[in-house]
């Protein structure tokens, strides 16, 4: 896949954006501040006014309306700038949920805060240690007009912040998704300082009023598509960073009298890792692509490209701190973020290992 | 658009009026491939057949130019022929090093004369040809090559030896480098020459592979005469060639899985094999996870691959990229057919017999542990990757 014209402005707006606004010294202050559960406002301001909020949004409710190829350019902007930013769980997750699952009034009322980046919107899907989205204890019980949830959540990005959250709850003996709007008290979030200071909670809903989205059948499984597409992108995103940086590392650093980029034992991994990576990219387009085009095979290049991702974010971080030497291992030097970064979003929406299972499942084997 | 569309409908109604039922099953064994060439015999109607509609057709090199024997096909129009001919999965009707190797560095470097001498009867399927590139002092360190190649008036007086060379002993001619000048610096003395296998003073002794087959073989020169006319490009100028050469080898190696598994859904010879569980699962999970982080991984490697196509289409150099698709496209190879014989269990113990057509799976998974031994081998490649696309520091 080659990026078209509109594609190669939107990388480059990105790339501008990240690199002037998202830096590790941010992500350091995020993280000795007072609850550990912030996000970059700079930054998220310059995408709203750049548009980058609103990727997804329809054209009508104030948005580009561009697909998941444009919004995997931001979302690796994301990983390589180690960003601390409620994008996918709103911009993406959030907009996918409501554009695609929402009635008029429900698309109206919450798709053009998202691009104007008024509302943030939370997903809460999981409620065990590992990612199982049909798993769900959680109950939808009619009520009026309405309905209301109750259940355990956990792993809950940008909960803390969110003014909208997307739950699945069980209706009828099947999940499904509903819209808990913040207020009543019968949500409580419980902020969870993370590995990678990405924003995260524990939350409970107690008898919470909630909405139907009952537009689209398959929004659940869109939902789940566009996270683990998403998090293969900020994962691609992350292991170039990381990968750049060591690169830059083996040229400069001298043991024995040489650069330790001279070594052939460094310079084949190296080589290897960046076969690794290119490859991955390249899954990860094809697989956002296939998914823009509606392809049938689109879930399961999904599910390949999240799970290639993540291996090769594993290998291109542990090979980054191996190769810094001692300085990798210091929590001074920066290479251990994109570790952190990498083992958090290789977890989120199903590991290598869940993905590839449910990749063999697909094919019938 | 339009254009392309009328022409995969011609494609499509010639190739299924033209291709013999039997020439769109999966390769039973080596000999069911169409080498060509004087001494090539088919074997069985079916094959013989759709190898003289494809050469009267002039597709079997379908991107070359009508000229030269082609079928004068543009970039896309081949990728629709291609496309056309993997969906009933038409065997080639014809290959060997010719069309690989020699057509495409030819039509670069060669003289009118020798593109209109060489590349119809590579078309025809008339000469089949072998590489002399390897000797016995010189394989990765290619460059290091010794066999001589002294001018006497019009002719290159040859002496030495190649190694390796595959299937010499059926080709019938070769395109080889040898040195010329014995004093330059060791990549400036090479040239890139055309001879005769029939020519005196050539000989060939086979050599036996682990897979029981002996497709390659030492090849010597003992004052073999090569008129002057057989020189491709300029004297002592063969490394760029042979370099060139080298890169369209590793395209083609890189590329789909050869052999026995060409075509093939690894998962499903498991299922048959292996058989499921309860609930639809291949019985073996251990298996099944290797299998599905290949598929994974060759699903990946193909997205790069068309990747690197489409920037090479939109004029973006591809060079020492193609050191990448070469050593991950032969490893990941080797894993399949590991995984084959995983899958295959006591049938992969098999070394003759009906059953697994001579032993087909134990030999297929030896040889390709050649992989990425021939065209250069994965550590140069990791090499070429880490001194021309990471810039690396020289040791
Ligand atoms: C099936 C098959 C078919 C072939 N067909 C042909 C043919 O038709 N024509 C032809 O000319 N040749 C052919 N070859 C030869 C092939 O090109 C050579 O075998 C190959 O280039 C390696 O050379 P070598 O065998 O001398 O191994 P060597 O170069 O001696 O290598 C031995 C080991 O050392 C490693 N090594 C060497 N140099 C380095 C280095 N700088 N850094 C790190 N590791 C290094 C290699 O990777 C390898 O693991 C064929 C080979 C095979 C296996």
């Amino acid at each position: 896949m080659i990026l078209n014209e509109e594609q190669q402005m939107l990388a480059d707006l990105a790339e501008r954006i990240f690199a002037d606004k998202a830096s590790v010294d941010t992500l350091r202050a995020i993280r000795g501040g007072s609850h550990g559960n912030d996000y970059d406002q700079d930054l998220w301001q310059a995408m709203v006014e750049s548009g980058l909020t609103g990727i997804l949004v329809p054209e009508d409710q104030g948005g580009m309306e561009f697909g998941l190829v444009s919004a995997g350019l931001v979302a690796r902007e994301v990983g390589r700038r180690l960003a601390l930013t409620p994008f996918l769980s709103t911009a993406v997750l959030g907009a996918i949920a409501i554009g695609r699952g929402g009635n008029d009034d429900q698309k109206s009322r919450w798709l053009g805060p998202i691009a104007s980046g008024e509302l943030i919107v939370a997903l809460a899907l999981d409620e065990s240690a590992k990612h199982r989205p049909e798993r769900v204890a959680t109950q939808a019980t009619a009520a009026g007009d309405g309905y209301t949830v109750t259940g355990q959540k956990t792993l809950v990005l940008d909960a803390a912040n969110a003014g909208v959250f997307i739950v699945s709850a069980m209706l009828d003996g099947t999940p499904r998704l509903f819209a808990v709007e913040i207020g009543a008290g019968t949500v409580d979030v419980e902020p969870v300082v993370s590995l990678d200071t990405r924003s995260m909670a524990d939350v409970r809903f107690d008898a919470a009023q909630a909405e139907l989205l009952d537009g689209d059948d398959n929004t659940l499984d869109a939902v789940l598509d566009a996270g683990r597409a998403m998090l293969a992108m900020e994962l691609v995103g992350l292991s170039r960073a990381v990968f750049e940086r060591t690169l830059t590392y083996l040229s400069e650093r001298k043991q024995f009298g040489q650069r330790i980029g001279s070594f052939q034992a460094l310079q084949h991994r190296a080589a290897h890792l960046s076969v690794e990576i290119e490859i991955s990219e390249a899954m990860a387009f094809q697989a956002l692509a296939a998914f823009d085009s509606g392809a049938d095979d689109a879930s399961q290049q999904i599910l390949a490209a999240k799970a290639r991702a993540a291996e090769t974010a594993r290998l291109a971080s542990a090979e980054g701190v191996q190769m810094h030497g001692g300085m990798g291992m210091t929590d001074e030097f920066d290479i251990g973020f994109f570790m952190k970064r990498a083992r958090a979003a290789s977890e989120l929406f199903g590991d290598a290992n869940f993905c590839t299972e449910r990749f063999a499942r697909a094919k019938g084997y | 658009m339009g254009d392309l569309e009328a022409f995969r409908a011609e494609v499509r109604s010639w190739l299924e009026d033209n291709c013999p039922e039997e020439m769109r099953q999966p390769l039973a064994s080596d000999q069911d491939h169409v080498w060509g060439g004087r001494q090539w015999e088919f074997s069985s109607d079916g094959q013989r057949v759709w190898f003289e509609r494809m050469v009267e057709k002039g597709w079997t090199a379908p991107a070359w130019p009508i000229e030269y024997g082609g079928g004068g096909m543009t970039p896309a129009e081949h990728d629709v022929f291609k496309s056309e001919m993997k969906r009933i999965n038409a065997r080639s009707p014809v290959s060997n090093f010719g069309f690989w190797m020699l057509g495409p560095a030819l039509l670069k470097f060669g003289s009118e004369e020798q593109k209109r001498e060489h590349l119809p009867a590579i078309a025809r399927g008339e000469i089949r040809w072998c590489q002399g590139y390897s000797e016995p002092n010189a394989g990765s360190d290619l460059a290091s090559l010794k066999t001589s190649a002294e001018i006497d008036g019009d002719y290159f007086v040859v002496n030495g030896r190649k190694i390796w060379t595959s299937y010499a002993d059926r080709a019938d001619k070769m395109f080889c480098l040898v040195r010329t000048d014995p004093d330059a610096k060791k990549q400036a003395g090479i040239s890139f020459i055309l001879l005769d296998m029939e020519s005196q003073g050539v000989s060939t002794r086979p050599i036996q592979l682990i897979s029981g087959e002996s497709p390659f073989c030492e090849t010597f020169f003992d004052d073999v005469r090569v008129p002057r006319a057989n020189l491709v490009g300029e004297l002592n100028q063969g490394w760029t060639i042979a370099k060139y050469l080298l890169t369209h080898e590793r395209d083609n190696i890189g590329g789909e899985p050869p052999g026995l598994l060409k075509g093939r859904d690894l998962a499903k010879m498991a299922l048959e094999a292996i058989g499921a569980d309860e609930a639809g699962r291949l019985d073996d999970p251990m298996l099944r996870a290797d299998i599905a982080r290949l598929e994974i991984d060759a699903m990946a490697f193909r997205a790069l691959v068309e990747h690197t196509r489409a920037k090479a289409e939109a004029g973006e150099g591809v060079g020492a990229r193609s050191a990448m698709l070469k050593y991950y496209g032969t490893e990941l190879n080797k894993r399949r057919y590991n995984l084959m014989m995983d899958a295959m269990g006591g049938q992969g113990l098999e070394w003759e017999g009906e059953r697994t057509s001579g032993g087909r799976y134990a030999r297929e998974w030896l040889r390709s542990k050649g992989n990425s031994i021939e065209g250069g081998t994965s550590e140069i490649m990791l090499g070429i990757i880490s001194s021309a696309v990471l810039e690396l520091p020289k040791g």
